[in-house]
């Protein structure tokens, strides 16, 4: 198994200094624009939480690398994979949002000395979440979760805010609550590429932990980005924008619709959850981890809807 | 705690519970009984008290707990316990004199794999629990505020809905109160001091002048505290609700009982 290679090669890396990477795929999908895929799945001891998609922008000078992977070992691989391909400064490390897949291997960059990246709500996130993450996660992935710390940014974003990576200018921009309360996407207009975080999931249900409604809303404001393609924070990379956006709006409009109604009929949030949204079920994949529990939060924020 | 005093089901569940936890998390319950109950006997509920909670918790943050009485006139306090919870007390429901209480739905947090249990005080003064065993949510999903700015933006708004009641002799309402109850427990990563807590921690309910019931809470209760019951109708025009939090903040609300049920 690819995954189970990567976390031995990532394992082994500090005890022999230089091994190459060469499990961790991370692919030139533009000119100086890379990315690496995530396995479709929960994080486990042996994907070493490897599920999120990552990402990294190389400019003239130095280096913006986006989210960093579930645990130390894979950011420790995706760093190794990164230095084969360019050995410029790593200057930013940004942080799509606060979710463990995407964050647990900041701790891998720290030594790189980049400035770490992320929503102006991120430090809260992380104070508020980091140590329900690192007890939680411990029961699934044992001692792959070993080394894991939590790094917050020290240089947030309020709206939206430009980095220089050396004739080569990328775009951070902070959202509404949406997927999560800290959703921050990076647009690197040169190769046309946007790495959307969990603002975008494809194949992999979506996963709401902020606001159903926000999600659709800044969903829909994400398509009049001008991007070509897009990196998803789950699933096939890169993707067409603002196509690939498509299916996501149906899975949260079918959900968003279904709730609406239980609602109306006088449906309690435990039954609800256990039919809104059944009809996408086949659509996606983690259906089952997921959806029910999108419903259940889904209900209680439409409950308040209307008068 | 005597494990005998208690339902077959919900020792069986517990013993269940508890061998699973065995090498994470001891049974905080034996201690529960002393700090919550002190130390006093609790029964088998014998149908007194039936606590519905989902398998798993789907979202750590809103979990749905219903704790159902067959004879309301029985029921003095019906306490909802979270037993691996920080603050494992969720809401004690004391239950107003001829209310007709049939049933409290409200939701919850929960942490991490945990018994629940429903205690029951009857007139009599006795205690009786159902328990159980709830699975942790798993993924990235936190028993945290969702949007802590909106949550802290919309403080203290309440809602009132109204439900068909199933049994015809009873109506059924929801009261739901915008509260971002939180635990304080985070450290605030600018000033690195910790949050103070901020919760809902008395609910009064009432139809025209007569308690339905009083809840008494805390962080084990989701943001948005919603309460799900129905009662007995007195002829009372409207429902009020007055609510506190540890702060000091009062939040009022009063509607008129529509004539759908």
């Amino acid at each position: 198994m690819l995954r189970r290679l990567l976390a031995l090669v990532a394992a082994l890396a500090p005890l022999v200094a230089g091994t190459p990477a060469r499990a961790f795929s991370l692919s030139e999908i533009a000119p100086g624009a890379y990315a690496h895929q995530g396995e479709t799945s929960l994080m486990t001891r042996e994907n070493a939480g490897d599920i999120a998609n990552l990402g990294a922008i190389v400019g003239d000078e130095s280096v913006a690398v986006i989210d960093t992977g579930g645990s130390l070992i894979e950011g420790r691989a995706f760093l190794a994979a990164l230095r084969e391909k360019t050995q410029k400064p790593i200057r930013y490390v940004i942080n799509t949002h606060a979710h463990p897949d995407h964050t647990f291997g900041n701790g891998a960059f720290v030594e790189t000395g980049a400035t770490f990246v992320g929503h102006k709500n991120l430090p809260r996130a992380l104070a508020a979440r980091g140590p329900h993450y690192l007890s939680a996660f411990r029961a699934q992935m044992g001692d792959a979760l070993d080394g894991v710390t939590i790094v917050p940014p020290t240089l947030t974003v309020d709206q939206t805010l430009t980095l220089d990576l050396g004739h080569r200018e990328i775009v951070l921009q902070a959202w509404r609550t949406a997927h999560s309360e800290c959703d921050l996407t990076i647009l690197d207009p040169k190769s046309g590429v946007l790495f959307s975080g969990d603002l975008l999931f494809l194949q992999h249900v979506p996963v709401v932990d902020g606001s159903l409604l926000g999600f659709l809303d800044v969903a829909d404001r994400l398509a009049a980005i001008k991007a070509t393609q897009v990196v998803a924070g789950h699933g096939p990379l890169p993707a067409p924008w603002p196509k690939a956006l498509d299916d996501q709006r149906a899975y949260l409009m079918r959900l968003t619709a279904d709730l609406r109604a239980a609602i109306k009929k006088g449906e309690g949030v435990a039954a609800a959850a256990k039919t809104a949204g059944a009809e996408e079920r086949e659509k996606w994949r983690l259906f089952d981890d997921y959806n029910a529990r999108n419903a259940t939060a889904g209900f209680a924020e439409l409950e308040w809807e209307g008068p | 705690m005597n494990i005998a005093a208690r339902s077959a089901a919900g020792a069986l569940f517990a013993l269940l519970a508890s061998a699973a936890l065995a090498q994470t998390a001891p049974d905080p319950w034996p201690e529960l009984v002393v700090d919550i109950f002190h130390s006093r006997p609790i029964a088998a509920a014998d149908g007194v008290i039936a606590l519905d909670a989902p398998a798993r918790a789907e979202d750590a943050a809103i979990v749905p707990m219903t704790m159902r009485f067959a004879d309301p006139s029985r029921i003095k306090v019906a306490t909802l316990v979270i037993d691996q919870n920080p603050m494992p007390m969720a809401a004690a429901f004391t239950l107003g004199e001829k209310s007709g209480v049939g049933f409290i739905e409200t939701r919850v947090r929960v942490n991490s794999y945990s018994n629940v249990h429903a205690v029951a005080e009857t007139g009599d003064g006795k205690l009786r629990a159902d328990a159980k065993f709830v699975k942790a949510s798993g993924g990235c999903s936190a028993p945290a505020v969702k949007d802590e700015d909106e949550a802290v933006a919309n403080l203290g708004k309440m809602k009132y809905r109204e439900f068909k009641s199933a049994d015809p002799a009873k109506r059924e309402a929801q009261i739901m109160i915008r509260h971002p109850n939180s635990s304080g427990m985070q450290m605030d990563p600018v000033s690195r001091a910790y949050l103070p807590a901020h919760f809902i921690d008395s609910v009064e309910v009432f139809q025209g002048d007569a308690p339905i019931f009083k809840m008494e809470g805390g962080i084990s209760l989701s943001e948005d505290p919603t309460f799900r019951f129905t009662y007995a109708p007195n002829g009372a025009k409207t429902i009020r609700v007055e609510a506190h939090d540890n702060k000091g903040g009062v939040y009022k609300g009063e509607w008129p009982i529509g004539e759908a049920s």
